[in-house]
């Protein structure tokens, strides 16, 4: 049984945690043409921005309602619709994805109250789609705000079909969770396409963060789900959603159309996807095409192969809780044992993580933990603790700022786990110890330094 | 090559080995090894076995003189560990060329060898004789003998070119370059009492050094081991030794036993495989170094030590027998002796279900029976067999060297590599500790529940198939076998189809093939058509001559 544990500590040091409200504005970035908008003072937004370009070395649309001290004080209404209008005027987007901050949701501001006042004051804005989600940077974290985002587009731009549509067929809802690279995304729609379904993304990053380059410069998100094709969400056979923290959504979706769903979990390891190809296969009423047969025969034989070199270690591992559940899982399935695990937030699927104990905590919580180990897997801050810990290294999760193609890490999909068991196993490998002449000359060594030392190996 | 071919003879002639010892005159000629199979062959040659027996000497430069593919396909690929020099990891080849074909490769030789002792200035250069050159008539003991008055420099010619014969005659013919070039020409500035030779243990992984600190608390001296983490210097002194441990004793008894003769050195056979086996070779070592005049306490703090030691490893099993207590071993071993290996698991509760005795001699058979009468002793290597083994004998786990992995892995069975490219030490006491806590690592991985679970999809996996085929050849042999009486029984097994696509019968083959003389299976084709249509029984006929040569009187020797 896990038990689930909150660091008692007054001071985080070396956070693991990024905030809520840049979760939300990464959702929004996977709308076609819009711009994010933080409701708070200049400097949430270009924090924010710094992190995003670094992690995904594009452009990032995100603009800010840069409250000043005197707005904070009296309500932010005129800053919000100043924002819009000039954000309207510059940029042209289709929809503004406005997220609050902790300073916003502190004095009260009524960011819907203020909507209706400026759809009222502007009919010339009534083209573009304003969406508003409350995400204070002092409650949960980014997964939490990526999911509420996700969860306020349903609400608001979903269209609810006039009664007596009939469903469309091949078409589904694919909700991913913020653990999801864009190459993720990538490579779902190509298997759900395999089955010859029509899959709409939301949000759909993997238009707009892949690292393409686009043909003209574009202020706002350059791709990503339209606005109008989320309205007609509503039409579709089912909602597939992915991790715990889009079941939300998806009860929203259902809510709202009567679009059934299935949420996966993880998508991550042979077992996991062997249940998401069958689901696919029976929502499409077609057999599981050759191509993935094939691509599981050799993520198994990528098992068989790389046990050697999992089995036995131990992983530390700092990660969201759906990404946790979904690394962490796949360790223990090859072999590895969890000797840490720590967490940013709280979330449904803690208790399910293969290991003792997860800690909602920090990165120096994970490093005191993380003795021992024989590798540390968490985000690029985790690399100083790396260092004095001397072991290896493996990203994930964001921000990964001190390596190329964060963007297109992959761990979805029968292909996706066989190329992570490379990485990782490849690790592993090249963190082998060479047994010196000195290796054994232990003359006092009780039977339980036997296992510790050859452990070692 | 008559001097090559006199060698070849003078070692199938060991009179130190227990096979060739109980064998006819005319069957010693023949040579020690099996006839090698054309189309049926898997293991390495001659120079292959000179390569292994003396690139974990450290210091060398090893030099192979030929075209690519003999160091360019081999070279780094085993895991030996050094304490010093890493020069032994550093591949030196003449790479010979069209041109040095035509007029010869000598002159390249002899360059190469200059510019490796102007760059790298190692004590000695080994060099390795080829096909290539030796066919071409190279004289690489000259060269070797005007480069080291050249130079100043030992240039030790190793000449086991790879078609003389399989690994294990490459074995003995680098031990024979040992003892013609380099033991015995340099003296150790002091000697001991306690001084010992190891012979065939190559500290693959590191596991010499498993072993070398009990010596080094018992005062005993490795004045050198062929070959592991060895220097130039302590081969060429290791005729000062007082007793010599024969580790691997197929691979270089001529060695060991030519010491004895040359130089009065005593030695035993022994391992460092398994507790009770490194116990033993502890008692031999000092037993013959008391015998030769060392401190008789020896002996006393041997036993304290063999008592501490075991005390410990058994306690450290003990942590592990439980979980593994019942679990069945199959175990497919070449370079490892199988009954040593044998011994050690059953020590932790394993049980032995199969063991490969391919390798091993009548003696070592004899003895695996004794030890476990339940094991199966397997003979046939084939991957179908295989398989076939990990599931009738319904083992949990598959010991073996590196090539027959797949097979386990294939079959998704545990597997745990035991031969020379594998990265763990299972020597002395924590080698098995070591091994047992492999063991239990592989089979408690989860993956194997895994990539057994079939996909929620329908799909034929090719062990279905594989299961189907051992089925049906089962069939037809319980048919062959069911007539109680003997000559039933021969005339139904000689009418048993041999080759279907052309409908030969196995008598027919057999005839043929004791009527003519056979031994390849083209000879067998052309006058019997069996094996013409898609060729999928000529393992089958492989079988039949092989048989058939070990039954029959051998031809006329070809020299």
């Amino acid at each position: 049984m896990t038990t689930i544990t909150t660091s008692t500590k007054a001071c985080t040091v070396n956070a693991l945690k990024m905030s809520q409200p840049l979760g939300a504005a990464l959702a929004f970035m996977g709308v076609r043409n819009c711009m994010p908008l933080l409701h708070g003072s200049q400097g949430c937004t270009s924090f924010g921005l710094v992190l995003f370009v670094r992690h995904f070395r594009e452009s990032i649309p995100l603009q800010t309602t840069a409250m000043n001290e005197v707005a904070t004080v009296l309500g932010g209404f005129e800053n919000v619709e100043q924002a819009i209008v000039n954000i309207v005027g510059r940029t042209k987007p289709d929809i503004i994805g406005i997220c609050s901050t902790g300073v916003t949701e502190i004095k009260g501001d009524d960011v819907d109250g203020y909507i209706r006042v400026i759809r009222k004051n502007h009919p010339e804005l009534a083209h573009v789609a304003l969406v508003n989600v409350s995400t204070p940077d002092f409650k949960g974290a980014f997964e939490d705000g990526w999911a509420r985002a996700t969860t306020r587009m349903v609400e608001a731009l979903v269209v609810k079909p006039a009664a007596g549509t009939s469903r469309r067929a091949g078409r589904i809802n694919v909700l991913p969770g913020s653990h999801l690279t864009p190459g993720d995304l990538d490579e779902l729609r190509d298997i759900i396409e395999a089955f010859g379904l029509q899959p709409t993304f939301l949000p759909d990053i993997s238009g707009s963060l892949d690292g393409h380059v686009p043909d003209d410069f574009t202020p706002t998100t350059h791709g990503g789900v339209a606005v109008a094709e989320i309205a007609t969400m509503g039409q579709a056979l089912h909602t597939i959603a992915i991790g715990e923290q889009m079941r939300g959504a998806a009860e929203a979706m259902q809510t709202k159309t009567g679009v059934p769903y299935t949420l996966f979990r993880r998508l991550t390891g042979l077992a996991p996807n062997d249940e998401f190809l069958a689901c696919l296969a029976k929502l499409s009423g077609r057999p599981v095409p050759q191509k993935y047969r094939r691509q599981r025969s050799q993520l198994i034989d990528a098992m068989l192969d790389g046990h050697f070199y999992f089995g036995g270690k131990s992983v530390a591992l700092g990660a969201e809780p759906d990404m946790l559940l979904n690394i962490g899982s796949w360790l223990a399935e090859m072999g590895c044992k969890i000797s840490a695990a720590v967490t940013s937030t709280a979330s449904a699927v803690l208790d399910q993580v293969p290991c003792d104990e997860v800690l909602i905590g920090d990165l120096e919580d994970l490093e005191a933990k993380a003795a021992g180990c024989d590798l540390l897997v968490t985000h690029s801050h985790g690399r100083q603790a790396a260092e004095r810990l001397a072991v290896p290294f493996h990203r994930i999760g964001l921000p990964i700022f001190d390596r190329l193609g964060a963007a297109h890490q992959l761990s979805v999909g029968y292909r996706g786990t066989r190329d992570l068991i490379f990485t990782v196993g490849n690790l592993f490998i090249a963190d082998l110890h060479e047994p010196t002449i000195a290796t054994w000359r232990q003359p006092a060594m009780s039977p339980e330094h036997v296992g510790a030392t050859s452990a070692a190996h | 090559m008559s001097r090559l071919a006199d060698k070849i003879q003078d070692v199938f002639n060991e009179p130190a080995c227990a096979t060739n010892a109980g064998k006819s005159v005319k069957e010693r000629k023949k040579g020690c090894s099996k006839p090698l199979q054309p189309g049926g062959a898997a293991g390495g040659c001659a120079f292959d076995g000179a390569k292994i027996a003396l690139q974990p000497v450290t210091d060398v430069a090893h030099l192979v003189h030929g075209p690519i593919a003999c160091e360019g396909s081999s070279w780094d690929n085993r895991g030996v560990k050094s304490s010093g020099s890493k020069l032994y990891r550093t591949s030196f080849t003449t790479d010979m060329s069209e041109n040095d074909v035509v007029f010869g490769g000598e002159k390249r030789l002899f360059k190469s060898i200059r510019e490796i002792i102007e760059k790298y200035d190692p004590p000695a250069v080994f060099v390795y004789q080829t096909c290539v050159p030796a066919m071409m008539g190279d004289d690489i003991v000259a060269v070797c003998k005007v480069a080291s008055e050249r130079f100043g420099k030992p240039c030790i010619p190793i000449m086991a070119p790879g078609f003389v014969g399989p690994k294990n005659l490459g074995n003995k013919l680098a031990g024979e370059a040992m003892l013609d070039y380099v033991i015995g020409t340099q003296e150790p500035e002091f000697t001991t009492p306690y001084d010992i030779n190891i012979i065939g243990e190559y500290n693959v992984a590191g596991e010499l050094w498993q072993v070398k600190p009990l010596l080094d608390e018992l005062g005993i001296r490795v004045l050198c081991c062929l070959s592991g983490d060895a220097r130039y210097h302590e081969i060429a002194q290791a005729h000062r030794a007082r007793a010599t441990m024969m580790v691997c004793s197929t691979a270089m008894i001529n060695v060991a036993r030519k010491m004895e003769e040359r130089y009065g050195i005593p030695y035993f056979e022994g391992s460092f495989y398994g507790i009770t086996d490194t116990s033993d070779a502890l008692r031999q070592i000092a037993g013959l170094l008391i015998a030769r005049g060392a401190d008789p306490e020896l002996m006393d703090r041997v036993e304290e030590v063999i008592a501490r030691e075991e005390a410990r490893a058994f306690a450290a099993i003990k942590t592990y027998s439980e979980r593994l207590a019942g679990k069945k071993v199959l175990l497919i071993t070449g370079g490892v002796k199988s009954w040593s290996v044998v011994s050690a698991l059953q020590e932790a509760g394993l049980t032995i279900v199969g063991s490969s005795v391919k390798k091993s001699t009548k003696e070592d058979k004899e003895r695996l029976k004794e030890m476990s009468p339940d094991v199966h002793q397997i003979d046939d290597l084939r991957p179908r067999e295989m398989y076939k083994m990990l599931k009738e004998a319904q083992a949990d786990i598959m010991l073996s060297g590196g090539r027959s992995q797949f097979v386990a892995l294939k079959a998704k069975m545990p597997w745990l590599d035991i031969n020379q490219e594998r990265h763990y030490a299972y020597a002395g006491y924590h080698g098995i500790v070591e091994l047992v806590r492999q063991i239990d690592k592989a089979l408690s991985n989860p993956v194997w529940a895994q990539v057994r679970t079939p996909p929620p999809w329908e799909e034929t996996s090719w062990e279905t198939r594989a299961d189907a085929a051992n089925a049906a050849e089962a069939a037809g042999q319980d048919a062959a076998a069911l007539p109680p009486d003997a000559a039933e029984t021969e005339a139904a097994r000689r009418a048993a189809v041999l080759c279907p696509c052309k409908g030969i019968d196995v008598g027919t083959v057999e005839d043929a093939i004791r009527a003519r003389d056979l031994s390849v299976i083209a000879q067998v084709t052309l006058l019997t058509q069996a094996g013409g249509g898609c060729g999928s029984c000529k393992d089958k006929i492989a079988a039949l001559l092989a048989r058939e040569a070990a039954t029959a009187p051998p031809p006329a020797q070809v020299a």
